[in-house]
């Protein structure tokens, strides 16, 4: 498996590895062409045009019914994601204690709109909507490492460190 | 979010090849396991486990092991789903003793293992105590929160190990399918459904067993699908359903295969729900191992597989023909409702989809009969329904309480009132699609079920119930849930995309101070429309919030247009914080805590709030002890 690449050119696309998950994990089925996408998003971190050629040749659906999927689901990207990625939950629990307050504090401190990733591509900032922890509200999730009960001071000790690397 | 993997031991494994199998693979269970032995549940739900449960359930093991009990159980210490009172984990429960504890940490696991297993004493430091009480309750059934609720769907949530699947044989679970499947023909099995009358419990509460009926009734291959996206955003209902339980939400799903002649199934989860996904995949394994699923299931020649697919962040998904389209592997946008999925649905194939709350009904419908579950609830809305109770309340967590319970009973008996004595303000229910429903004014004894809340300008919805206080803002929470339908509205029709773009466009210039004369008018003329020509659920329901906050919090809207404020102290453009000299003690607690350092002040002096650089992030404001920071 080739190391996932975090920065901004196209990464080395493996086909091995593509063909893997396409002909052996899912069976190259059409219908399972959102979930081959999230696989090779997990991978790469967003969805390389080369990988999304070689999905289309293999499966043999057109590119741009790709790029349709690709483009309604909020989870895909196709543009490479940072090196870390903080999610804040705007679901209505977390937004009634404040996360709201969050998104706007992390994006005016890093310049950039939720969804986008730094310029050194350190950090992605998204929202999310509902993590089903409503009871920990609100919820910050960085590199999977859920945060429950966060406050902006809390969010700045976790990027502080990321900022500074 | 990927979740560590309890890579399970299957070598006990045995295909149980004949319907009576199951009973008598019970009984040795039950034997080898001993019911009435101490076990300690401890929650790794998704709320607790975000609270480091796992790190608890891994210190209580290692104290278990350190302590060199002799353990007549295996397991002791069993990790289980969410026990429900997510606002007080990490927590366990021990049985049969009924103990609860709460609010634990890892370094609590040695003491509750030399203390109350082996001491059998109490460490009251753990127990719960109702807010403004000092007395601690021991058992779990006492505790109010637990006490007020009728458990029918979450009966095994929080009490078994979603990863074996014996556990669950143990308390009942596939009985119900053995009961179809060797006394029930199809036709009674839909009987049975519709006598319970048992209603979607998805939203749209259209009757279960018609629906069963009139999909058994096609011709062609069938599918059965269970919704499982969840996308009111502030529910976790469904969620802790397939992580605490998954073997009753397939056990239904096999159940209504079997009422329609169907052999393949799909469970629609949504992607941020990855614990559901991997105790659903896991638990399917195990019931296809045993003989419960899958091929020729307990030999008498009915098949049934069923597979796990992740949605991939479209609240729009949720809806029924977009599910099935996004199944295929396509683009989620909803179709006309005149082509029935029913008939041509999943594949243009009969289609029957159900929430997950609906399936996990199932089997004790069956067991227990369809008389049994109308006799629970009113007569419009029968049963129980789960509820996610959150936002500003003192318990928060989920609740099953019979159709028909009072608002307040909800709110003060199972929620404990509000928190920080605040004053309640309203209800929202039914997410997206719901609205707000102004409690102190009238309807805090209406009683939920189906037709009440639509009556008062709301739905029951799926069941997200958000309490909210007096620091929240009206016109913020409309504009609130509009942005949010603008982001997930496909787009494929012009009065839902137009309409809520405009109306959220309205919404914003309002919380901005930007709000002029007229504004309110053109908000209900835009809602009513949109409400009125748009193409599926999304749009038909999408101006609620607006339209239900306009007709009980109307001057709230006028205050922000006219006087240019936010009463509640939301909207940051109309309102400032202001340190009351008389009032504050000089504690400090706010300059400590203000991420923007916009706070000066000596010890013992009152302090001060420099506007030019406060951020509104209401930090200072919700941690005075002494209620000195007053919204302006
Ligand atoms: C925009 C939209 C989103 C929906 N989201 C969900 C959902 O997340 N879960 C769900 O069970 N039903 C959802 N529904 C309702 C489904 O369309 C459908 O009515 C329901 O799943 C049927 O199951 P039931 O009869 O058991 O309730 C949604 C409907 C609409 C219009
Ligand atoms: S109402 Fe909205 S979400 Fe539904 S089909 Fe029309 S545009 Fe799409
Ligand atoms: S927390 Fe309250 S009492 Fe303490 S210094 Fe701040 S304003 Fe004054
Ligand atoms: S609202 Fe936040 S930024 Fe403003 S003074 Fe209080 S703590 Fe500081
Ligand atoms: S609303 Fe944030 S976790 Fe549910
Ligand atoms: S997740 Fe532990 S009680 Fe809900």
């Amino acid at each position: 498996m080739s190391e996932p690449n975090t920065c901004c050119e196209e990464p080395e696309i493996d086909f091995v590895f593509l063909d893997r998950i396409i002909q052996e994990e899912f069976g190259g089925r059409k219908e399972a062409m959102i979930m081959m996408m999230q696989t090779i998003q997990r991978h790469y971190r967003y969805l390389p045009e080369a990988a999304m050629i070689y999905l289309s040749h293999s499966i043999g659906v057109p590119l741009t019914k790709i790029y349709e999927v690709a483009t309604f689901y909020a989870s895909f990207s196709l543009v490479p994601k940072g090196k870390h990625i903080l999610h804040i939950c705007t679901g209505t629990a977390c937004h009634l204690r404040g996360s709201g307050g969050m998104v706007q504090h992390v994006a005016q401190k890093l310049g950039i709109e939720p969804g986008k990733t730094t310029a050194d591509m350190k950090l992605t900032l998204e929202t999310v909507n509902c993590l089903g922890a409503c009871a920990m509200a609100p919820v910050a999730v960085l590199d999977e490492q859920y945060h429950p009960q966060a406050t902006v001071g809390l969010i700045n000790e976790l990027l502080d460190p990321i900022l500074a690397e | 979010m990927t979740t560590s993997s309890p890579a399970p031991d299957l070598s006990w494994i045995k295909k149980l090849t004949r319907p009576e199998d199951l009973a008598a693979y019970r009984n040795t269970l039950i034997a080898e396991q001993q019911p009435d032995a101490t076990r300690i549940l401890v929650c790794c739900g998704t709320g607790c486990k975000a609270l480091g449960a796992l790190d608890l359930l891994a210190a209580m093991k290692q104290a278990v092991a350190d302590a060199h009990l002799d353990v007549k159980v295996a397991p002791l210490v069993k990790r289980t789903g969410c026990h429900s009172f997510c606002s007080r984990g990490p927590l366990l429960t021990i049985q049969p003793q009924d103990i609860f504890y709460q609010k634990l940490k890892p370094s609590d696991a040695a003491e509750i293992v030399q203390e109350t297993i082996i001491g059998g004493k109490i460490v009251p430091r753990f127990l719960y105590k109702p807010i403004g009480s000092k007395q601690p309750i021991e058992k779990r059934s006492e505790i109010p929160f637990f006490a007020a609720q009728t458990r029918v769907v979450l009966e095994r949530v929080g009490v078994v190990d979603p990863f074996d699947i014996r556990d669950s044989i143990v308390h009942g679970a596939y009985s119900a399918l053995v009961k179809v499947l060797t006394q029930m023909s199809p036709k009674e099995v839909i009987e049975e459904m519709k006598i319970s009358k048992l209603r979607g419990r998805g939203g749209a509460g259209f009757p279960a067993g018609l629906k069963w009926e009139s999909c058994a009734r096609q011709k062609g291959r069938h599918y059965v699908i269970c919704n499982g996206d969840e996308g009111d955003p502030g529910a976790f209902m469904d969620a802790s359903t397939m992580e605490g339980d998954p073997h009753a939400v397939l056990e239904g799903m096999a159940i209504a295969a079997y009422s329609m002649g169907s052999d393949r199934g799909f469970i629609y989860v949504r992607m941020e729900y990855p614990l559901a996904v991997q105790t659903l995949a896991n638990a399917i394994r195990q019931a296809e191992d045993l003989g419960l699923l899958g091929q020729n299931i307990l030999g008498t020649g009915f098949n049934f597989k069923v597979s796990v697919s992740t949605g991939a962040g479209a609240f729009v998904c949720g809806e029924s023909s977009a599910l099935m389209s996004s199944l295929e592997g396509k683009v989620g946008r909803p179709r006309p409702k005149y082509i029935r999925s029913t008939e041509k649905g999943f594949r243009d194939s009969p289609s029957n989809l159900n929430n997950v709350e609906t399936y996990a009904n199932v089997p004790k419908i069956i067991l227990n009969g369809g008389a049994w579950y109308a006799s629970m609830g009113t007569e419009r809305s029968a049963g129980t329904k789960v509820f996610s109770l959150t936002g500003n309340v003192n318990n928060v967590g989920l609740i099953e309480v019979p159709m028909g319970t009072s608002l307040r009973h909800i709110v003060y008996d199972i929620g404990g009132g509000i928190p920080n004595k605040k004053e309640l303000k309203a209800v929202q229910t039914g997410g997206p699609s719901g609205g707000c429903i102004p409690i102190p004014k009238k309807f805090l004894d209406i009683n939920v079920g189906f037709g009440k809340l639509a009556e008062i300008g709301s739905i029951m919805g799926s069941g997200g119930m958000i309490v909210m206080d007096e620091n929240t803002c009206m016109v913020e929470v409309s504009r609130y849930f509009i942005h949010f339908l603008v982001e997930e509205s496909c787009g494929q029709c012009t009065p839902c995309r137009e309409g809520l773009t405009q109306m959220e466009r309205i919404l914003t210039r309002i919380t901005r101070g930007e709000g002029e004369e007229g504004d309110i008018e053109l908000l209900e003329e835009i809602g009513t429309f949109t409400n009125s020509f748009s193409l599926c659920g999304l749009g038909t329901s999408s101006a609620n919030p607006v339209l239900s906050t306009i007709r009980y919090f109307r001057e709230e809207y006028e205050a922000h247009i006219r006087d240019k404020k936010c009463p509640a102290g939301v909207c940051k453009a109309l309102y400032h914080l202001e340190i009351q000299p008389e009032v504050c003690t000089g504690c400090g607690v706010c300059k400590k805590r203000c991420p923007a350092k916009a706070i000066t002040g000596e010890k013992k002096e009152p302090h001060l709030i420099h506007q030019e650089l406060c951020i509104k992030c209401m930090e200072c404001y919700r941690n005075c002890k002494f209620d000195a920071i007053a919204i302006r």
